[in-house]
């Protein structure tokens, strides 16, 4: 009898430990893990790359993430790449971070990171609260959303508005590819695997900094089952940061002359 | 061989480069500027890279980048800006990485002065930041001495895998003396370091971190690093005594207050009194058995101890002697360097040290 062999259609990135995620139910950290694990694999670079965990509920990544790791302090992890790449220009570099992470306490180190046109790659979930300390209210949190800190909903009379990461680091002149990408669909999910390869292309092309936004939920903190969650992250999250590229290649500057 | 005129601040540059570092992150702050400057000049011409963080913070942070990626790599401030990295120094502390950190100490609290002080004892000695943790603290004064103690603490920080902080001064930092440096290594003859993350080609992928959040993992862990404490304790304290055979009142400074501390025994033994000084070059550890020794000779009357701040170094003294003979404490707090004249007066009227802010 003829031996039927099967043919693999879909499988575990190899750029993924086997280890189980430690994710809430219908958390899109795991979808983004394995878009990230996608794009390494696809380009070959797994042996290459070192990956920077950050301070939040994805503190654990380095579990995950099949490659060379390192764990920066809370907001820290543009600099901590910064310092591996100034070493080792031939690896491929990449944070991960959360919205408080990036946006809050990191704020100084994204931004310079992203002007010096350091050529890392940033995966930056904006899940619009600090998800591991119990959902109190990030930067990102949008207008009028409740958060532990924010009970009533956030008050931007009082708690000010939100901050648009993309938005504000494309008034740079050092970032070589930035977007903003959603994780409410497959359809988006398709485009969020395009654009975290494509940003994780641009540091192998040595182009320059590069960063995916990536629109994420937070069931439990939320408050929201995972499917309720997902259509709130595409009618109210997805509708006050807008979707799409802000950045697509690097920008040539010219130097003033020496004195 | 070869001695040229060099300023305290650039001869670290030199030393560093001379050690195999070729990675230098920093911040302006004075005064050590001249530190950060030579080495923007100079890392680049031995293929290394300097580079200008936006503040301490990212600056620490990037030296815990390149210390996890394998590099020999040095910061430099001066005392707020050490303030800042803090943070940093205990995650590299916990995450076991070397690196060699160097603050040139002005006076404070908060943006303080400008002048010499060595009120960042406490700071350096006891941790810092959070944690149970030890930086390596080695405490030069003289120029020579800091281009011998730079080179050596990049490989005392790859012997114990842990942060060697070199604390100076401004004077020591602005001072120029004649200085020698013999020995070049080249970085690429260093022995390469297995854990780094470079890349997880043909091996299982490293992980540098300082988290443990199993409990029973954590007390492991912190119980390895007092263990790797413990050793530095054996093998590195370091100090420098002069004219203690028959000294009846030791004198212990570090840095440039020993240096005038010098100055104050050779004025003491001139008028017939039996002084001489102990000299911390390590102040964590602190040399302390090698002073409980000295101070246990019959004819020992009095410790006293001269910092240029109010009673930070005396504890340890304190400490080392265990009530053996009677403490006094000479305070210069804020940048006002004594004259030896004026310490020599001081200590001689014995009820004249001033027990500073130290009970
Ligand atoms: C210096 C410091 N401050 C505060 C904390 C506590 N902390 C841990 S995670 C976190 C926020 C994480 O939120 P985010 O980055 O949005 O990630 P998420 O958990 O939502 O994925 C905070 C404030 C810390 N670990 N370190
Ligand atoms: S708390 Fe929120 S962000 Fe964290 S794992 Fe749970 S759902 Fe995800």
């Amino acid at each position: 009898m003829a031996v039927q062999h099967e043919k693999r259609v879909f499988g575990y990135p190899s750029s993924l430990t086997d280890a189980p995620f430690h994710y809430c139910p219908g958390c899109t950290h795991g979808i983004a893990h394995r878009l990230v694990a996608e794009a390494i694999d696809d380009l070959r670079l797994k042996e290459h790359t070192v990956g920077v965990a950050s301070v939040g509920c994805s503190v654990f990544t380095y579990n995950y993430f099949n490659c060379d790791m390192q764990q920066a302090s809370h907001g820290r992890a543009p600099a901590v790449a910064t310092g591996i790449k100034r070493v080792s220009p031939e690896t491929i570099v990449f944070t991960y971070q959360g919205d408080g992470d990036l946006a809050s306490i990191g704020t100084a180190e994204i931004i310079h990171a992203a002007a010096r046109g350091e050529n890392i790659t940033v995966i930056f979930i904006n899940n619009t609260n600090f998800g591991m300390t119990g959902g109190q209210m990030a930067p990102t949190t949008l207008p009028g959303q409740k958060t532990t800190t924010t009970p009533l909903g956030r008050d931007v009379k009082k708690a000010g508005y939100p901050l648009r990461v993309c938005e504000l680091l494309s008034a740079l002149d050092g970032p070589a590819y930035l977007a903003r990408v959603s994780l409410h669909s497959p359809k988006e999910v398709l485009r969020a695997k395009k654009a975290i390869r494509k940003a994780f292309e641009t540091q192998v092309a040595g182009a320059g900094f590069s960063l995916v936004e990536v629109l994420s939920t937070c069931p439990t903190n939320w408050g929201l089952p995972p499917k309720k969650a997902l259509e709130y992250l595409r009618d109210e999250v997805a509708k006050y940061y807008p979707l799409g590229e802000f950045r697509d290649g690097p920008r040539e500057v010219e130097a003033c002359s020496t004195r | 061989m070869e001695r040229k005129l060099m300023k305290g601040n650039e001869a670290v540059g030199e030393a560093a480069i001379a050690a195999g570092c070729r990675y230098f992150f920093g911040y302006p702050i004075t005064p050590q500027n001249e530190l950060p400057e030579y080495m923007a000049r100079r890392l680049p011409e031995v293929g290394g890279t300097y580079l200008q963080a936006e503040s301490e913070v990212s600056a620490i942070n990037m030296v815990y980048g390149a210390a996890g990626a394998g590099a020999r790599v040095m910061t430099s401030s001066s005392s707020p800006g050490i303030s800042l990295k803090q943070e940093g120094l205990s995650y590299l502390a916990g995450a076991e990485l070397p690196c060699v950190v160097v603050n040139m100490m002005r006076g404070g609290p908060g943006l303080g002065g400008i002048q010499p002080a060595q009120s960042d004892y406490f700071q350096a000695t006891k941790g810092g930041g959070h944690g149970d943790y030890h930086l390596l603290v080695l405490a030069p004064a003289y120029v020579q001495e800091l281009v011998d103690l730079v080179q050596e603490a990049f490989d005392l920080a790859d012997k114990y895998r842990n942060p060697v902080m070199i604390l100076g001064d401004g004077v020591l930092g602005q001072m120029m003396e004649p200085v020698a440096i013999t020995k070049y290594i080249d970085p690429r003859d260093l022995p390469k370091k297995e854990w780094a993350t470079t890349g997880a080609s043909g091996r299982r992928p490293n992980l540098i971190n300082s988290l443990y959040i199993d409990p029973v993992e954590l007390a492991a862990h912190n119980r390895k690093l007092a263990a790797k404490y413990q050793r530095m304790c054996r093998e590195e304290q370091r100090f420098q005594e002069y004219c203690l055979e028959d000294a009846e009142t030791i004198l212990v400074a570090y840095g440039v207050m020993a240096r005038i501390c010098r100055s104050v025994v050779d004025m003491a033994r001139h008028s017939g009194l039996k002084w001489g000084l102990f000299r911390p070059i390590s102040l964590y550890p602190f040399p302390g058995d090698a002073l409980y020794d000295r101070a246990k000779e019959a004819g020992v009357r009095r410790v006293v101890t001269a910092e240029l701040s109010c009673g930070q170094l005396i504890e340890d003294v304190r400490l080392a002697l265990d009530g053996l003979v009677p403490t006094e404490l000479l305070a210069y707090p804020g940048g006002l360097v004594p004259s030896p004249a004026e310490v020599f007066r001081q200590a001689k009227s014995e009820r004249g040290a001033l027990n500073g802010c130290s009970a």
